[in-house]
Formats: structure tokens, sequence, C-alpha cells
């Protein structure tokens, strides 16, 4: 038995370079049931993180009862996330939406389907009707749906309604992962693959907390450490998580510097000669620019902008430099961060200039944040084309119009999708009149609240929330679809690291819940779209039509799928794109020629300025002749748009805990997860806490221009000057009647990258005071995790007890 | 030597420009990417007024009376609304376009002054300008549709 809330990772099952990493699978069965209480397992993969670890869902009675890894995959070989292992009992939670809910005299009141999507109809019809009524649309979706969902919603909006006005919650933690690698390679789609790990000889983690976001990747990492000539460590992050903690060295980065940091550490590199003359000769293009501008940041000038020590900045050069098989992991710390395309940029530089790419253990995971979040890139429900084509392409657009039988101008392509933020603002201004929203929760979770609350309140927008659970978000809309979720409904989804798995139908959904796909496919019936001919537009009922639609879609594409079946995903291992009859296994890595997908034909961008987001042209594009080789992207650093003064005078970073997942609207509603971390903190370096006579368990305030909240504080081992706050917790658990503003949102700004459109969430100003005396008592903040208190704190320790017992065993 | 008019015009056009890039980051701060980037925009301006600066001061030593109808007036102060950020970027964008062709027409004359030090200046600020252009052209394109054909 092991408790897996005391201990997240496990045991752990060492190995060295080019070994297979050992099999251990882990399981968790609810009430004392043991596998002979387990009607039949259904497979699935995980919906909590975006590791996309294969599991497998146990069912008795026709209910869930638990999860156990799938040993044959290749991302987990058996392991399980404690989010996966108790997440899934948020299926049975007693406040489930079971049926429809409509506005009505101020108040949601039930409603049936046909009442429901009636009232969207009407309205939708009514705004359509009109020159320009496309414009009144906007949908904000999610990284948690299914590949089938946001294809189907892609063509519903932009071959159905015809408009840009689409986007996820990708945007807050995915777009620059796919910015950069457009930029760089020329069309997104992960250089690496999980078994890069196997074979690296060092890992640096670019703002990425690994251990408490994707803990299954973290325990390949820390497996290989525990094993024979483990690959040495950099972690880049303000606070001590548990990677800090591991790593050979740590840089504490002032929160907003990654730019800096990168020049410097470029730098070196070049002027050491740690660089592959001919690897930059063959595949890139500006590496003199590159020289040129990480010229200019020498050790101490980077030293004083990221207030790390000049000596640590050499160190990780070297650790880097000198590496034969380089991994590096890119996350929130660069991707919610000031310059961030330009930052996740400037580490693709880093592997092109050291020929680190395409070859086992030399490789880059530009990370996502959510489970699905790659689909909606791929599918195009966010601020993509389908098939990862490039808008600005006439010949892509053609290409979808063929497909789809619509006429090339329907599909909106004078500009890029309308990224989320500006999709709100429109809203705000009222030229968005109708906001579908689905499995998302930006009540919690985009910045600035207060706008965001008055913007979905306004009494000209209708607003549709899709979801499993009255969220703070579904409070103030005008119509909610109770949703069916994972485990009551079939459909396939995608990794970082492009392994794509099926996640079947295990259970019904209560009550008259719906899987998302039947919501959008109904929308698509009841507003009879149709094609050139005539035809339905939609002529799909399930989701493996729908996925072979896709196929179809995807055919020729660097995620082309079409030698994937749903038949093909059963029973084995998940599948890497691109699969295709040439590579029916699919494709453990890409680029390992040193050809990138550049060629102007080809490509999902003709790229940006990194400093403006202004657009390059085709002509522009095809005047550089980038022949397949790499696009180096360097700029100055600047400072954040917001700076800590004196009635500011902390810096604000938003994050995670390894216990909660988004706005906790699963993981608050599993016990084990949810007494772990059952409520907001803020952490704050001991030498901050005595300078404003704060102590472990105080009440304090926190306040930015934008807005204030309270919570206890823990005294940990943040950067000097930087406070955290988790961004999980939200308001529906509180009393309505009572809430005290908690969350870490309140305070964020509204400011997002040129290029990727991201928010900036990890550098708000803000400044903290002491409310009440916390009396001994310490915080609600997890001892594990980046919230570890130190050794000699008397903080008792997080721990899951008898309901968090869990098996884990090498099968 | 006329160039002193012409790095005078220029002198004055990019300080007018950070200006202008100045009001409509106050004018329309609830659009907060045409906030910041204005304020970084108004930035380089000023450092290429400040570039230009001492050749405007070397050049004028020597200079005839300034011609007249030298400057135009291109910017009257700033407007509200989706169509009002739309005309006030037009503006920019007219702006940034007199400094352009400015920049075009000054480094003619520096190679034709054999003025490597002024040609450097030219080299380095005009590409920063074609940015601003380039910038402006792909906010107005994405913002044009949903403020002329669909705003009330």
């Amino acid at each position: 038995m092991v408790d897996r809330i005391a201990d997240p990772w496990g045991e752990r099952t060492p190995y060295g370079p080019g070994q297979q990493w050992p099999v251990r699978v882990d399981r968790y069965l609810a009430d004392g049931r043991g596998d002979a209480d387990v009607d039949r397992w259904v497979q699935s993969a995980s919906v909590l993180h975006s590791n996309g670890d294969a599991l497998d869902i146990g069912v008795a009675d026709g209910r869930i009862v638990g999860v156990r890894g799938r040993a044959v995959d290749r991302i987990n070989r058996g392991r399980v996330d404690p989010k996966d292992l108790y997440g899934w009992q948020a299926n049975h939670s007693p406040d489930r939406l079971t049926r429809p809910l409509v506005r009505d005299g101020g108040r949601l009141v039930e409603a049936d389907w046909d009442t429901a999507m009636g009232r969207i109809v009407a309205r939708s019809k009514e705004l359509l009707d009109g020159p320009g009524g496309w414009g009144h649309f906007g949908f904000y979706t999610s990284g948690q749906l299914f590949l089938e969902e946001y294809y189907t919603l892609g063509v519903i909006g932009k071959a159905g309604l015809g408009t840009p006005h689409m986007d996820g919650n990708t945007r807050l933690c995915t777009a620059t992962a796919a910015a950069s690698m457009k930029a760089s390679f020329g069309t997104d789609g992960q250089p690496g693959s999980y078994t890069d790990v196997d074979h690296c000889d060092a890992i640096a983690l670019w703002g990425h907390n690994v251990a408490e976001t994707q803990t299954v990747l973290w325990m390949r990492m820390l497996d290989r450490r525990r094993g024979p000539n483990p690959p040495a460590m950099l972690a880049v992050d303000p606070r001590a998580t548990p990677v800090a903690r591991e790593a050979d060295l740590h840089l504490a980065v002032r929160n907003g510097t990654n730019v800096a940091l990168m020049n410097g550490l470029l730098r070196e590199i070049i002027r050491r000669g740690w660089y592959d003359n001919d690897y930059v000769d063959a595949h890139t293009l500006g590496f003199e620019e590159l020289c040129r501008i990480v010229d200019g940041y020498p050790p101490q000038r980077v030293a004083d902008i990221c207030g790390v020590p000049a000596a640590d900045v050499e160190r990780a050069a070297e650790l880097v430099g000198t590496s034969q098989r380089l991994l590096s992991t890119v996350l929130q710390g660069f991707y919610q961060s000031n310059q961030a395309t330009a930052a996740a940029c400037a580490v693709n530089n880093l592997h092109l200039v050291r020929g680190m790419i395409g070859r086992p253990g030399a490789g880059i995971y530009q990370m996502n944040g959510q489970p699905t979040a790659q689909n909606n890139r791929e599918t195009g429900a966010d601020g993509d084309l389908p098939g990862l084509r490039n808008w600005d392409n006439e010949r892509h657009v053609e290409e979808l119009a063929r497909l789809w039988n619509v006429d090339v101008d329907t599909i909106p392509h004078w500009a890029p999708p309308t990224h989320a933020m500006q999709i709100f603002r429109y809203a705000e201004q009222g030229s968005i009149k109708l906001l579908w929203i689905s499995a998302t929760n930006p009540a919690v979770s985009l910045p600035e609240l207060h706008r965001i609350r008055q913007i979905l309140t306004r009494p000209e927008l209708f607003v549709v929330v899709q979801d499993l659970f009255l969220t703070e978000t579904a409070e103030l809309a005008d119509v909610v679809l109770p949703a069916a979720t994972w485990g009551e409904k079939t459909g396939t989804f995608t990794s970082v690291d492009r392994t794509v798995h099926i996640s079947d139908k295990a259970v019904e959904p209560p009550g008259e819940a719906r899987p998302d796909l039947d919501i959008f496919l109904d929308y698509a019936r009841r507003m009879d779209f149709r094609n050139r001919d005539g035809q339905p537009l939609i002529d799909w009922s399930g989701p493996e039509e729908v996925f072979e639609a896709w196929k179809e879609c995807s055919r020729g594409r660097p995620c082309d799928y079409t030698a994937i079946t749903y038949e093909k995903l059963r029973g084995g291992s998940g599948i890497q794109w691109p699969c295709t009859d040439e590579h029916p296994d699919g494709t453990e890595r890409l680029y390992t020629d040193g050809h990138f997908h550049t060629d102007p034909d080809y490509c999902e961008t003709y790229g940006h300025d990194l400093a403006t987001g202004a657009e390059f042209t085709e002509a522009e594009y095809r005047a550089k002749e980038p022949d397949g080789r790499a696009f180096l992207h360097t700029v100055e650093y600047q400072p954040s748009p917001e700076v800590p003064d004196d009635e500011h005078p902390l810096l604000l970073t938003t994050g995670r805990t390894v216990y909660q997942f988004h706005t906790r609207t699963k993981t608050g509603r599993a016990p084990q997860l949810n007494q772990a971390a059952p409520d907001v903190w803020v952490e704050l370096n001991p030498a901050d806490a005595a300078r404003f006579g704060i102590a472990e368990g105080d009440l304090v305030g926190v306040s930015s221009t934008r807005g204030a909240i309270q919570a206890r504080a823990r005294l940990c081992g943040i950067r000097p000057g930087v406070v955290f706050l988790p961004f999980h917790y939200g308001y529906f658990d509180q009393d309505p009647a009572d809430r005290t503003p908690r969350a870490a949102n309140e305070l964020t700004i509204t400011a997002w990258d040129p290029v990727s459109k991201q928010p900036l969430f990890k550098v708000a100003a803000v400044a903290v005071t002491k409310l009440a005396d916390g009396r001994g008592v310490p915080s609600p903040a997890p001892t594990v995790g980046g919230s570890a208190p130190p050794a000699d704190a008397d903080v008792p320790p997080t721990i899951g007890g008898p309901a968090a017992e869990a098996t884990s065993g090498k099968e | 030597m006329n160039l002193a008019h012409y790095l005078g015009l220029l002198h004055r056009a990019q300080v007018n420009l950070a200006d202008a890039f100045r009001q409509v980051a106050d004018a329309h701060a609830e659009e907060p990417d045409i906030e910041h980037l204005c304020q970084q925009q108004a930035k380089r301006c000023d450092a290429h007024a400040e570039q230009l600066h001492p050749f405007v001061v070397r050049y004028s030593e020597d200079a005839p009376d300034e011609p007249d109808r030298l400057h135009s007036q291109l910017f009257t102060g700033t407007r509200t609304g989706g169509i009002g950020l739309l005309r006030d970027l037009q503006d920019l964008y007219l702006m940034a376009a007199e400094c352009d062709i400015t920049w075009t027409v000054v480094g003619q004359a520096a190679y034709g002054a054999r003025d490597k030090e002024l040609l450097a200046v030219v080299r380095s600020c005009e590409g920063e300008t074609a940015i601003q252009l380039k910038w402006l052209r792909t906010r107005m394109k994405a913002a044009a549709p949903q403020a002329l054909v669909v705003a009330d």
C-alpha cells in the first residue's frame, strides 16, 4: 500500500541511459475493492494534466470504482498521477448538472433540452440575420474536450457561422508552445519524444515545475536520476519547487527576465565554442543576428537583470553547453511570463545551435498544460486553422473549403482567428453578443476577474455555458447545458509528445447530461448549416465518424492521423503522429534529418516580429528562402509591462499544486485531493515575511491595482521579493452570501504576449499586509511541492491516510 | 546643403510620432495591447530622435533658411470607440509612413554626403520604423471587419 497523497511520485524504479523505463502499475480502487470486484476495465487516458498517461477505468455495477495504469503504454508504463488516482470520484459528485438550466426572471431554472437549445438557436438565428452577423458570435472552449468535439466545433464556427471568434483556454496554457514551434520550425508539432528522458545526459527545465504538473514525467526523470549515469539537471524557477530542490543547479530568476537569461546563456555557448557550426550552417537561418544580439548579455549584466549570481549563469551555460544529449522542457514560467514567445524560441535556439534535436535524448518539450490542448491546436478550435494550416495561405484555406464543400470566402481568413482576450474585449464592447463557453471557467481562470464578471453579466451578452457543474462561470450564464465527461463518452486525444490515445465510454452520464459532441452536433442540426450543394454541412452522428473525417483533414499535414483507427488505438499503446501508410506505427521524433517545416507552401505561419507581433507577408517570407532550415529568432530583453514600485513592492507569480487542476471543478470534488490542498495560501520568503511582520499561518491581504484577496501565509523557499498564489481557488464551494475574495486572478494584469497572445500571469506587482494573526495554526498549503515549509517548521505533513491507500507494483 | 532641413523634418516627425503613440496609448488604455505596444514604440521614436539630434546640430551650421511648408500636421488628437481606435491607428500609420520615406530620403543624402555615421543611424532606425508600419497594419487588419461591419 502507498499513500499517494503523502508521496505523489511513489517508489523509484531506477534505470540507466538507453534502457527501457521499468513498468510500475499504479492502481486505486475505492471502498476497499480488489480486482475481483471490478466487472470490466475500460481503456482511457488521463484528463487531469497534459502528460497523456494511459489508464483503465474500473467499472462495477455500472459505476466507476477506480483506475489502474496501463503497463503496455509508452508514456507511463503503468504509472498514474495522484490526480487521476482519485479525481474520477468527481464524476459521481451529487452536484453534477443533470438537466439544462435557462435564465428566467434573473434566476436559472431547470428546463428540457428542447427549451434550452431552442433559446440558443433562436438567438443565433436572430444574430446571424444581416451583414456581419458572424461577428456577433464568440466561442471560448477548452483544453479538456476530445479531438472529435473540437473538430466539430471548429467546422461549426469556420464553415457554419463563418466566424473567426473562436479560441480555447489553451490560450492560457499552451499558446506560446505552439507559437514558438511555428516560429522556429515552421509548424506546430513537438520535436521530441518522452523516451528522450531515457537517453539524455542533461535535463533543463525552463519555468517548468514538472513534479507537480506532470508527475509521471517527473517519475521518469527521477528514475533516471536514481539510476546509473544520471542526467545533470538545471531548473529555472523563482520558487523552490521539487524540481529546483532536485536539480544540480537552480537559477531562481526574477519573474519576467527569461529572455535576458537565455540571451546570456547563448552568448556563453557561442563564445566558448559549444555550438555545432556544421548544424548551424546547414539547418538554420539567423545565426549572425543571434550572435549580434546575445553579445550584449555578458554574465554580469544577466546577473543584474535576473537577480542571480553571475557565476551561476556561467555554470548553467556549461551544464547545457557541454552535454551531449540535452533535453529541455518549457512551461508556464516561460509561457505566462514577459516576452513569452521570444523566451520559448530562445530555448529552441539553444537546441538548434547545439544541433540537439531529432535524435534520442536530444529533444525539446514545449509543454502543454492540459490533456487535450494539443488537439485544440490541431483541429482549429483555437487560434489556428485545422490541420496546422496557415490562415494567410490561400491554398491552405482552399483545401479546407474543398473538404467541407463550402465557398472559400465562407471561412474567415482575413486575419488570424481572434484570440481569447480579444473575444472578451469584443464582448465587453458589445459587438460579440453570444458567447458560448464549453468546459472552462473563465470567471476564475482569466486575468482581472472583476472585469471578466462584469463582461459575463452584461445584459446584452447571451452567455451559454456547457459544463459538468454549476461553476462560477455557469452561475452567470443565460443557458447552462449539462455535459457528460471523461468516462461517460468516447473520443481521442493527444499528449505533449504527439501520442494519440482513445478514451472509451465506461458508464452512462448522469440524468440528461450529454456528450459535448452530441451538443455541438445538435446545434449544427438545429441551425441547419448547409454546404455548397445544399446538403447538411455536418452529417456525422458519432465520434468515430468525426475521427474518420478528421483524418482526411489531417492528410499530408504534420499531424497526419490517416493510418490511425479506433481499432488500432484499442488494446495496445498510444500511437505518435504523424501516422501514415508509410509510417503505420507512428513517428517517434520529428526533424531527424534536420529538415524543418519551413517551406513556404507548407509552413503554418509567415512569421512575426517577436517584439510587436507584426506579421510578415508571404513575399517577405519567401524572400528568406528558408528551404527547410529552422529560424533562430532573437530579441533584446524588455522589462515587463508591470514592475514593482513603492506601493506594490512585490512581484506576484501564480501557479499550481500537485493536488489540484485548473479551477478545481473536478479535483475539488475528490476528497483525498481536496483535503490535501483545501484552500488558498500565499507563499512568502521568510525575509519578506519578517519585513512585513508576517508569520506562518497569518491571514494576509494581497492587493494589486486591480483587486485584493485574502490568504494564509506559507513561509518557504520562494525567491525574496516574489510571492506566489495558486490560481485554483474560486468561489463555488463558499457560501454565496459570504464569499471572501481568494482567487489569484482578482490581482493579475490584463496583458499578453504580442505573438502568442498568452496572458501574463507571472508578473503582477502586489502589496501584502498582515490582516490577522494565525495564532500558531499553519496555512492550508500542502507540505509537499513548491509550498513545502523549511524542515524545522512546525507544520504537520500532508497525508492522505487510509482513504488514499493505493497500490503500486512491478507487474 | 539642404540636408539639415530634411534632418529637421525627420527629427520633428519622430518627436511627433512618439507623442502621438503616447496619446493613443492613453486614450485606448482599455485595449491592453495597444497601450503597451504604443508605449513601447514611443520609446523607440524617442531613441530615433535622440540619435538624429547630433546630425541635426552638425548640418544646421551651414544650412540656408528653412523652405516654406516643410512640415505637415498629421495628428490632431485621439478618438474613442472601435472605429475611433481604427482611425487613430491610421493616423499613426500615416505618421510612421512619413518617417519611413524620410529615412529613405535622408539615407540617400547620407550616401551623397559620404557620411558613414549618419548612414549607420539610418540603417538601424529605418528597420524599426518599418516594423512599426507592419505592426499597425497587422493590428488594423484584425480590427477592421469587427469595427466596420459588425459593431453597431
